[in-house]
């Protein structure tokens, strides 16, 4: 199986990323304003957005902080909303598993959940990809992404108070999610693991530390996988 | 300890904490088989986390300090629904936008 970078399927990626842009911009300016305006200066902003990348963890992280909250409790709600990374890297290793050491590396810090989301729905419709050709769509989904995140930051950073809270730019990460979901439930499987998931997650939102999130998705996830062996026995038979 | 070395210590640590979330599969189990069962979870992976992270956010927003707000929940509904019929993310996130926007212009 070849590991070679796909320049072709490099680009399809891009092309299936770019939608994403309109979405991590008002997001990722949002990020630049809450940032600035709890204090913090532009280099010490883009350095956290550059260093981090990974939105909702950084909004935790310095919402925690204008609260006062112990630097321990900061570090560990935002790296328990992260938490969700550590099962997107488990999702994918089947996939780009085969990469050398390097790519891997790579991957890993690009992995975000609009890659992570193109991806496995690419992967899951065309079995047949090559590792080289998983690897470059994974990174051709990112390409427009990230850049335009650090960008939006730093016009947020630098624009500050100027943008008016009826813009309801908390929106935007709900909607770009949902707009994600929607053509991932195509089984009975996947609808049902959802559910499960926004059940368990709205009944265990009191928990600390974002916890309740890691319970709705391992829930959704072990439901999932007990209608997918269910539908299959009733298949078979 | 000065406000500005805190805010280092979060950056740093968050920084090295969130790749190491990322790193952890990809880089130490590589290209090694795992077993069908850890598989057949993993698939189900993004269907699960994506929607927990969002329900709590759509009904409880925090820019209403919580309180559900049917601009929100409309906007919710539109771009789910627009993603599940028509499987086009930009049209989902589009209708979604001008949902919430209709909305909350109209209802304030």
């Amino acid at each position: 199986m070849s590991t070679n970078f796909d320049k072709s399927t490099f680009w399809r990626g891009f092309r299936d990323g770019v939608p994403f842009i309109f979405v991590v911009g008002p997001f990722g300016m949002l990020f630049g304003v809450v940032a600035t305006e709890a204090g913090l200066s532009i280099f010490e902003t883009m350095s956290f957005t550059i260093l981090v990348i990974a939105g909702a963890a950084q909004f935790t992280a310095i919402q925690l902080m204008t609260e006062q909250a112990p630097t321990i409790v900061i570090i560990a709600s935002a790296l328990a909303v992260n938490l969700r990374l550590a099962m997107y890297s488990a999702s994918i290793t089947p996939h780009l598993g085969a990469m050398s050491l390097w790519r891997r590396v790579l991957a890993a810090y690009f992995l975000v959940d609009q890659n992570y989301a193109l991806s496995t729905a690419k992967f899951e419709q065309n079995p047949d990809m090559t590792p080289g050709q998983k690897f470059s769509y994974f990174m051709g989904a990112i390409a427009p992404v990230a850049p335009n995140w650090y960008l939006a930051t730093l016009v947020g950073a630098l624009i500050g108070k100027t943008i008016p809270p009826e813009l309801a730019l908390d929106f935007a990460l709900p909607i770009t999610f949902l707009a994600m979901l929607g053509p991932m439930l195509r089984t009975s499987a996947h609808r049902a693991a959802a559910l499960v998931a926004v059940a368990v997650s709205l009944s265990f939102a009191w928990v600390p530390f974002n916890l309740g999130l890691i319970i709705a998705g391992v829930a959704g996830m072990m439901t999932g996988a007990q209608v997918e062996l269910w539908l299959e026995k009733r298949g078979q038979t | 300890m000065s406000d500005t070395t805190t805010l280092w210590i979060v950056i740093v640590a968050l920084g090295i904490g969130s790749f190491a979330l990322r790193f952890v599969f990809l880089g130490l189990v590589g290209d090694r088989a795992m077993p069908p069962w850890v598989l057949r979870h993993l698939r189900y992976t993004a269907v699960a986390i994506l929607p927990a992270l969002v329900a709590p956010l759509v009904l409880w927003p925090a820019a209403t300090n919580g309180a559900p707000d049917p601009s929100r929940i409309a906007a919710a509904a539109v771009t789910l629904v627009l993603g599940m019929w028509t499987k086009n993310i930009f049209l989902s996130i589009g209708g979604g936008l001008a949902t919430l926007y209709a909305c909350l212009y109209l209802i304030g």
